[in-house]
């Protein structure tokens, strides 16, 4: 086994063009666990903790890019506007996890369970690729996230980062699992309203072969919100009975299956409640003086 | 392949295998067996190390990540034969059963104390998160931290 140090992302790409079968590491929260356990034996590795061009995230013309290096931790600390990520940062693992866990290990290592991925998906975002050879492309998340531990990246590219529009609006992501700390989710939601286009956006995790939106849910809410008269005037009620339409088609959009973690049929339900609660916390959170 | 770590403020270095972990360079190839080996996938926090100021399951990381970097562990904090005051606290508390965590816990408590010196009982539980402890049932695990952040704000 051959591990490379490049200290610049130059370094970085010419080392994936010379040694396609690298393979990136980052916190090594996922990759670690592989060595460890002689389930993994790469002829090379390439460790990207040196890469400082990966490490920031920055707002530019109303879209965010977030690093493919940057971790749960620095999210948590620099990230308030956005929220929903942050919730989703906090509940990985545990302080040692965060501190080490990045973004772009979630991508890269593409579980249908990695926190930070309905975020990306109920942001509407865009993975950004590069390679010596052809240059950086960007890919909508879902074109990125092929199947589970799949994605659409080139042997010599690696993950620069992520980046999306600024949406105005509340959101949230929650999860379920056994306990707050050190879980893999059963099912994680991340619900956000973007004011502008008249959305809500809903994608689920750990509730089917990869990273889910619950289109048929988004759309019959964003019209129950017009028939409504919320997104004119936010204190008008969305009637209960919405809601409840609403959660129960979040639930149908699910494809669950029973394992080690959790049946089906109790994935199928926790989408349903986390569904109820996030479109109630948003609803709630829009009236709030600070949306104004 | 050779990896050069300062580890404790001192330059260390050793000839390993690529895929070795920081937990096993320090343990094995250093004989720094404070941190120890449990779980191996980053789930206990027993073999908690800083890696550049920073906690961290060394399990977790490749020793050649740590190459040319900083390297803090629990042997660290103690002075000869003197007890660091946190470890002062766990003996105190009655926060040590059979041990095996305390190197870990201690590391991450320490870690809490230098950013906080007063945290909250639910700052404790969240930072203390991923250490994992079999015997204590955690409670006196808890007490002790407030013991030793008690003592530290008092100057003791």
């Amino acid at each position: 086994m051959q591990v490379l140090l490049p200290h610049s992302l130059d370094e970085a790409l010419a080392i994936k063009a010379d040694h396609p079968e690298a393979l990136p590491l980052n916190g090594g929260t996922d990759l670690m666990v592989e060595l460890n356990f002689g389930r993994l034996r790469p002829a090379a590795i390439v460790d990207l903790n040196r890469v400082a061009e990966l490490t920031a995230w920055r707002e530019q013309d109303g879209h965010v890019f977030l690093g493919s290096g940057v971790t749960y931790t620095s999210i948590v600390r620099e990230m308030q506007a956005y929220k929903p990520l942050v919730q989703a940062s906090r509940s990985v693992g545990s302080p040692q996890i965060r501190n080490r866990g990045t973004v772009g290990g979630n991508l890269g290592t593409a579980s249908p369970a990695g926190d930070a991925l309905p975020v990306l998906a109920a942001y509407d975002a865009e993975v950004i690729l590069q390679s010596r050879a052809r240059g950086e492309r960007s890919l909508p998340w879902n074109l990125f996230l092929t199947g589970p531990k799949k994605t659409a990246i080139a042997p010599d590219e690696l993950i620069i980062g992520t980046s999306w529009r600024r949406l105005r609006g509340p959101g949230s992501f929650s999860k379920i699992g056994t306990r707050n700390a050190m879980v893999i989710a059963v099912a994680g939601l991340c619900l956000v309203i973007d004011e502008e286009r008249r959305r809500v956006n809903v994608a689920l995790g750990s509730v089917g072969p990869t990273i889910l939106r619950a289109t048929q849910a988004e759309e019959r809410v964003a019209a129950a919100l017009t028939t409504s008269g919320t997104w004119d005037d936010r204190s008008a009620p969305l009637n209960p009975q919405w809601v409840d339409e609403f959660a129960e088609l979040v639930a149908q959009a699910a494809q669950p299956l029973d394992d080690v973690r959790g049946t089906a049929a109790y994935r199928r339900h926790g989408c349903r409640v986390l569904a109820k609660r996030a479109i109630s916390w948003a609803l709630s959170e829009w009236r709030l003086p600070t949306w104004l | 392949m050779v990896v050069r770590t300062r580890v404790n403020g001192e330059w260390r270095e050793a000839d390993v295998w690529p895929g070795t972990s920081l937990l096993v360079f320090l343990r094995e190839a250093l004989g720094l067996y404070g941190s120890k080996n449990a779980c191996e996938q980053g789930e206990c926090g027993s073999c908690s190390v800083w890696l550049d100021g920073t906690l961290t399951c060394s399990c977790l990381v490749l020793a050649a990540q740590a190459h040319e970097r900083e390297v803090r562990t629990v042997e660290s904090l103690t002075r000869g034969d003197q007890l660091h005051p946190i470890q002062e606290a766990f003996l105190e508390a009655g926060a040590v059963q059979c041990g095996f965590c305390t190197p870990g816990f201690v590391v991450a408590v320490a870690d809490l104390l230098e950013k906080d010196a007063n945290p909250s009982p639910a700052t404790v539980r969240e930072a203390l998160s991923g250490n994992l402890c079999r015997c204590t049932g955690y409670q006196k695990i808890v007490d002790a931290v407030h013991l030793a952040a008690a003592r530290q704000r008092a100057g003791a």
